[in-house]
């Protein structure tokens, strides 16, 4: 089981950056009516979300996003040993965005940095990985970043999908502490249903070709080419109502925590039907467990901290305890419960 | 169950008329992929059974899933 024990690692501060622009999912798709429109908005919970234009990436969003954590946390640039970048949306097939983030962020070049193809379990993931950094003696803080620009990837024609997706980045301070005490991991793969969320055309499988970017419609009116994401709702669902429950069940066994001892649960922000239908499933109390994506949509890896950051400011004094939990594409799963210590949260920024 | 399950689809679908056990849902005017979800959904938090979409798939009439459900519980 891939399972992970860390003890004195935490998050030091989490900042997030989103672009100006807000599209306003009931009046701005003018692929549907407004009656159909509203009906999808119903459901998923998403009034509106933000959208990069052509000359911004993922990467601007965590640059902009990491710029203001480290110049007001006032933190020594020096001393960040591993920088990692979690996306889907990269600036270039090589070479790793991350490492062009470590030369834009100026940090020295003894730092790590890399990148990782992961969506919406990627904060977790990448947290796991950036404690697991941690536990040399001689790396002392590291950078995680996760940022997407999914509107750029999903058709605004597709029902299932064009509703759904917003752009942001945050960055994350992970490092060492002994008021951070004990957080736990427990990550799942299910390669089987890796064809559930995709993009088929693009990489060398089914490399671009003319025929690739070509818009067709395809089974209930779904209009999206094959340079375009795809996703099987349904079968998402029935993973994540069947998964995501009991993923959450045996962390908290693992951990040894009990439900009540958890001050917040942070789910990735998928769609309202799914998330309230978790929440109704594990029998968790509203008040603990927080929405952002009515403002942001789902913005993949980015939706957990994003939720932190839009949140959670000024919630968490006090707070022992949070779980969250990250689910999607892979598909992959990941629920971590972390002991925190009222991190800093700056204000959203936007670019 | 049945009765209760009748009235309760009845009210999730949102449908005019009651539904009836021989319906073949899919041909209701409002069945779409959110109604599928709702049903699932509904299912699941009712009966504590997620119906694997191949089997609902094979399902045509409302008394198909009130078979599989009193098979499965």
């Amino acid at each position: 089981m891939a399972s992970f024990t860390y003890t004195n690692v935490g998050i030091a501060g989490l900042a997030a950056a989103v672009p100006k622009q807000i599209y306003r999912n009931l009046t701005d798709n003018k692929n549907f009516t407004i009656e159909d429109a509203g009906a999808i908005v119903e459901k998923t919970g998403i009034l509106e979300r933000r959208v990069a234009d052509d000359a911004t990436c993922a990467s601007d969003l965590c640059f902009a996003a990491s710029e203001q954590l480290m110049n007001e946390m006032g933190i020594d640039r020096a001393e960040i040993d591993a920088l990692i970048f979690v996306s889907q949306t990269p600036d270039f097939r090589m070479p790793a965005t991350g490492i062009i983030l470590q030369h834009r962020l100026n940090l020295p070049k003894s730092c790590l940095a890399f990148d990782i193809n992961l969506g919406c379990s990627g904060f977790v993931v990448g947290l796991n990985l950036a404690y697991s950094l941690l536990q040399q003696d001689s790396v002392r803080k590291v950078l995680l970043l996760n940022g997407e620009t999914r509107t750029k990837v999903y058709s605004f024609k597709d029902r299932q999908t064009g509703f759904l997706f917003g752009d942001a980045g945050t960055a994350c301070l992970v490092d060492k502490n002994e008021k951070y005490g004990q957080s736990w991991f427990v990550l799942d793969s299910d390669g089987a249903k890796s064809d559930y969320i995709s993009i088929k055309s693009g990489g060398y499988r089914y490399p671009s070709n003319p025929e690739s970017f070509i818009e067709r419609e395809r089974e209930n009116g779904r209009i999206y080419s094959d340079e375009q994401g795809y996703m099987d709702g349904a079968g998402v669902f029935e993973f994540v109502i069947t998964e995501v429950p009991k993923s959450i069940k045996r962390t908290l066994q693992f951990a040894g925590v009990e439900k009540e001892q958890v001050g917040y649960f942070v789910f990735h922000q998928a769609n309202k039907f799914m998330n309230e239908h978790l929440n109704r499933k594990l029998k968790l109390d509203a008040d603990k467990v927080p929405f952002s994506l009515q403002k942001f949509g789902n913005t993949s890896s980015v939706s957990i901290p994003i939720t932190i950051v839009s949140e959670l400011n000024e919630k968490l004094s006090g707070v022992n305890k949070i779980l969250i939990s990250g689910f999607g594409v892979g598909l992959s799963l990941g629920t971590a419960i972390l002991t925190i210590d009222n991190p800093w949260l700056g204000k959203i920024s936007e670019i | 169950m049945e009765t209760k399950f009748l009235e309760q689809f009845t009210e999730l679908l949102e449908m005019e008329q009651p539904v009836k056990l021989n319906d073949i849902f899919r041909e209701y005017e409002n069945w779409d992929s959110l109604a599928y979800l709702s049903v699932i959904s509904f299912v699941d938090e009712e009966y504590g059974i997620v119906i694997p979409r191949e089997e609902f798939g094979k399902m045509k009439t409302v008394k198909d899933i009130i078979d599989y459900i009193a098979a499965n519980s």
